[in-house]
């Protein structure tokens, strides 16, 4: 132990001493200097005139935000074509066979190049959006929908209103709580509506102004992070619920559950004993991928810290050492927290 | 592959001394040839052709350092670097010069231990669009989404022209040039901002390449040259007098096909200087005296390698503007030799 402490202060002091030897600058002030430069996607209020620690706060919020949702939809759809795996319907079986293998052995760089420049061609120009009610739009630029003046970019309205549905799902079969959850929309719903703070986006010489706005970068790496990771989770699922015991199966069919049912109450139980610690690694795995949004300009914690500050600062030990351990916490709390879900659906008495 | 690279000279400066920090001419005659980072593909600048040669004008002039310093433009490697990396590898050692497209700033000159040897380039940034877009002049842009390259000083000359005007715009930031013009292309941005030399080059690569056009307006100050690192006195010299060489040659009207008669004829005394039969010039440098001779017959003088790369007889056909010599309108001015 005092080993390693000394070694490790032997090379901090090292490094600063060479660093100062070569003129180069070195520590942490530059986090309170001006920024100086624009983010296009920001979930909290950001200026050029805000400092490079809020630019900080900024990527690693969209970084946050961008694995959260991807880890949400990558979960639905891995479980969706895991089971369809074993679907009685050969056309099914085999179509989620073909998802998985296709999209597991592609490189996930080129899938998200695929969806970033498919998604672009095939979308209009803002002068020949898609116009749903003069409220929605839909071209090359992004989604716009109206915001919340008050939540400042609609952010915010986005995160809460996917939180909503991501609860409505994992509690579907307590009809109060999804009652209450619809229940909380809809009043969101007319919060936003009766609101005289909200802002409709409107056609100016370029782009739409005003409003919130999905942009093609967030839709882009979402879809590549969700179905790629996706693809694993379902052979996850797969290899979970094979591994429940056939007298398990065989004895549900006993009983005359129903396909469903037996799936609901015998199977899928079981099954997360083995699928939960193995979708640890995939979301573990996603967040880390998702640093790959530096490619398509989507303004993740790589692209804005480790890209843009880098560049401007040019302090590489500093920004490349923060961003590593960032990485490193956040992966360790999504550690901790599945093992803390993996307690609850361990089996109980056998796990020590 | 991509931490290696920050790896592999982090863990020197973490676990060695400075000790490489001198003697870098000594090191390459050593070696037997010297590291040059250059762009990842910029036609005119840097860019591998068919055969994976290297050519354009940062490539040359590393070939003219190579001849100065080593008797032979071709004891020279090429690494291609992206703008995040560029400093790093300088710094660390890993490339004897970086001469890549790379702006000359306060920051990049003090702060991150490098010396600019001086400017072989006066760029600025500017603007591209679409001509059916109707702009013509970049105060017209209010609003607009514009696809720029992470990094250099790009970012920030982008948002300072916009803020001072009370404009609004929406970034596109991307790591790699190539991703910025593809998105370009698909019509993600109404603008394509970069160094007006790189507009020129981008647009090289576009199928119908008068389709877009590059509004007037110049909004910052990019001068671009080599850098060195700091504390090797005798090398910065080397590379800053190999420059001054190409931009006096011009002057004193010494060209490749020439300089090997005026060696042997010539009266004028700074052409005699020049091609070292007086005075001491490459023994000031810790060179022989043919030193500047070498430059010349390896890549002619700075005229010649503008036209050749930039200039009317490549295919950017930028026009030289800031980039004449002083005495003919423009800023290029190397200090006498004597």
């Amino acid at each position: 132990m005092v080993i390693v402490v000394v070694l490790v202060s032997w090379v901090i002091g090292n490094t600063f001493d060479n660093l100062s030897t070569r003129g180069i600058a070195s520590g942490f002030s530059f986090l309170q200097s001006t920024a100086g430069f624009g983010i296009s996607t920001s979930l909290i209020e950001f200026s050029e005139a805000s400092s490079i620690g809020r630019a900080f706060w900024v990527g690693l919020l969209n970084t946050l935000l961008v694995s959260a949702i991807s880890v949400a939809l990558a979960t639905i759809l891995g479980f969706a074509f895991g089971v369809a795996r074993f679907s009685g319907n050969w056309l099914l079986a085999r179509l989620a066979a073909v998802y998985v293998e296709t999209l597991r052995n592609i490189p996930l760089l080129l899938q998200i190049f695929f969806w970033y420049f498919a998604v672009l061609r095939s979308l209009p120009s803002p002068r020949q959006s898609f116009d749903l009610m003069g409220l929605f739009f839909l071209n090359n630029r992004g989604f716009y929908v109206p915001a919340l003046e008050i939540f400042d970019g609609g952010g915010w309205l986005l995160s809460v209103l996917i939180a909503l549905l991501i609860t409505a799902f994992w509690q579907r079969q307590q009809k109060l709580i999804s009652r209450s959850c619809s229940g909380m929309a809809v009043l969101l719903l007319v919060l936003v509506f009766a609101n005289a703070g909200i802002s409709v986006p409107v056609l100016r010489s370029f782009n739409f102004i005003g409003g919130a706005v999905l942009s093609p970068e967030l839709v882009a790496l979402v879809i590549a992070l969700s179905t790629y990771t996706a693809a694993f989770i379902a052979e996850i699922v797969r290899a979970g619920i094979q591994s429940v015991p056939r007298g398990q199966i065989e004895a549900a069919n006993a009983l005359s559950l129903s396909n469903k049912d037996r799936m609901r109450f015998v199977v899928i139980p079981q099954a997360l004993r083995v699928i939960v610690p193995l979708l640890t690694n995939q979301y573990l795995n996603l967040t880390k991928n998702s640093s790959l949004a530096a490619a398509i300009a989507f303004p993740d914690l790589v692209s804005v810290f480790a890209g843009t500050v880098l560049n401007i600062t040019g302090q590489a030990i500093e920004i490349i050492g923060i961003t590593m351990a960032v990485y490193l916490t956040i992966s360790l709390a999504i550690a901790m927290a599945m093992n803390a879900f993996n307690r609850t659906t361990a089996m109980r008495g056998l796990s020590p | 592959m991509r931490i290696l690279r920050y790896l592999v000279p982090f863990l020197s400066v973490v676990l060695f001394g400075a000790a490489t920090s001198a003697g870098t001419l000594d090191t390459i005659k050593k070696k037997g040839w010297l590291t040059c980072g250059v762009s990842q593909g910029l036609p005119g600048f840097s860019v591998p052709d068919a055969k994976g040669n290297w050519t354009g004008i940062d490539v040359d002039f590393c070939r003219a350092v190579a001849a100065v310093a080593l008797g032979s433009p071709d004891k020279v490697k090429f690494r291609p670097l992206s703008t995040k990396e560029a400093f790093t590898a300088l710094q660390f050692g890993e490339i004897h010069i970086l001469s890549r497209n790379v702006t000359w700033t306060q920051t990049r000159d003090s702060a991150l231990g490098v010396n600019f040897a001086g400017i072989l380039y006066y760029d600025g940034q500017g603007f591209m669009v679409r001509r059916d877009l109707g702009v013509r002049s970049a105060r017209e842009l209010d609003g607009a989404a514009v696809c720029v390259n992470s990094g250099s000083t790009t970012e920030l000359n982008l948002s300072d022209y916009f803020r001072s005007h009370g404009m609004k715009y929406t970034p596109v930031v991307f790591e790699k040039s190539d991703e910025v013009l593809a998105a370009y292309r698909a019509g993600r941005c109404d603008v394509f901002s970069t160094d007006q030399s790189g507009l020129y080059a981008q647009r090289l690569k576009l199928p119908k390449g008068n389709v877009h056009m590059i509004l007037p307006e110049v909004i910052s100050k990019e001068p671009l040259g080599p850098a060195v690192r700091q504390g090797d006195d005798q090398w910065f010299n080397i590379v800053r007098w190999t420059l001054f060489a190409l931009i006096g040659a011009e002057e004193l009207g010494v060209t490749k096909s020439n300089v090997t008669v005026l060696e042997k004829k010539t009266r004028n005394p700074a052409v005699r200087r020049f091609v070292g039969t007086e005075g001491k010039a490459g023994a000031n440098l810790g060179l022989d005296p043919k030193w500047a001779v070498r430059a010349i017959t390896a890549v002619g003088n700075y005229g010649e390698l503008f036209e050749r790369h930039l200039g009317n007889k490549s295919r950017l056909k930028i026009s030289r503007d800031l980039n004449r010599l002083w005495n003919k309108g423009g800023l290029h001015y190397a200090p006498p030799i004597r």
